[in-house]
């Protein structure tokens, strides 16, 4: 199970600053679980007390992950995840 | 780094934060990717729709994203609105802010320097805000 993950620029320093990485995971959880292993200390930025982030955006294929059951959200191979920190402040 | 842009989107800008007042306006400008010129101006809707707060909504981010890579272009400028305070980034300006390239432009409508209006520049980059000058070009 081959999952593309597109990195935005404020977490790749993470990612060696590769703007796109393969993970391996049958689930969102699986998949973020994949890429700290490879990627020490993304899924810190990605996850806060085991949820995900509220100001971070995570998508599969166009979809929120928020509507496909967040971190359960299933994934099949080929599938891309965007991840995106949101535009946001006060 | 100095912000250079031009009257017409400063103007467009300040526009946009009057009339979705009392809410915060926001919105972006884009460059061809690499080059730091701010050129074609998108205002964003505020999905807080909040005189507090803004937001991007996550659907028009991602069409956002997807549309700046389609074009070769990056996000030169994200600005937003304050409505009763300075154009000085607050704290949670300061803790989303997720666009380390970025110039951050506030305008403030408050009502203690009215009819004058306020438009400043920052870098935000690890917590850290740096305010940067603001040319203007006819």
């Amino acid at each position: 199970m081959s999952i593309e993950v597109r990195i935005p620029t404020i977490l790749r320093p993470y990612t060696k600053d590769q703007k796109s990485v393969e993970a391996e995971g049958a689930t969102l959880s699986a998949v973020i679980t994949d890429l700290d292993a490879n990627y020490a200390g993304l899924g810190e930025r990605l996850l806060e007390n085991g949820a995900l982030r509220r100001f971070i955006n995570v998508y599969v294929n166009d979809e929120d992950v928020r509507f496909l059951g967040g971190l359960d959200a299933q994934l099949k191979d080929g599938d891309s995840i965007t991840i995106l920190p949101a535009v946001a402040g006060g | 780094m100095t912000l250079e842009i031009s009257q017409a989107f400063v103007d467009a800008i300040l526009e946009q934060s009057r009339v979705e007042y009392p809410d915060e306006c926001c919105g972006v400008i884009l460059g061809p990717a690499s080059s730091g010129k701010a050129l074609r101006h998108k205002p964003m809707l505020n999905a807080a729709h909040s005189p507090t707060f803004y937001e991007f909504d996550p659907k028009d981010l991602l069409a956002l994203y997807r549309e700046a890579d389609d074009n070769d272009e990056e996000i030169v400028v994200i600005y937003h609105s304050h409505t009763e305070t300075e154009a000085y980034p607050s704290r949670t300006d300061i803790a989303y802010a997720g666009e380390p390239g970025a110039h951050y432009v506030l305008v403030s409508t408050r009502k203690e320097i009215a009819p004058a209006t306020e438009f400043r520049s920052f870098r935000i980059v690890d917590g850290v805000v740096t305010e940067e000058p603001v040319t203007i070009s006819g």
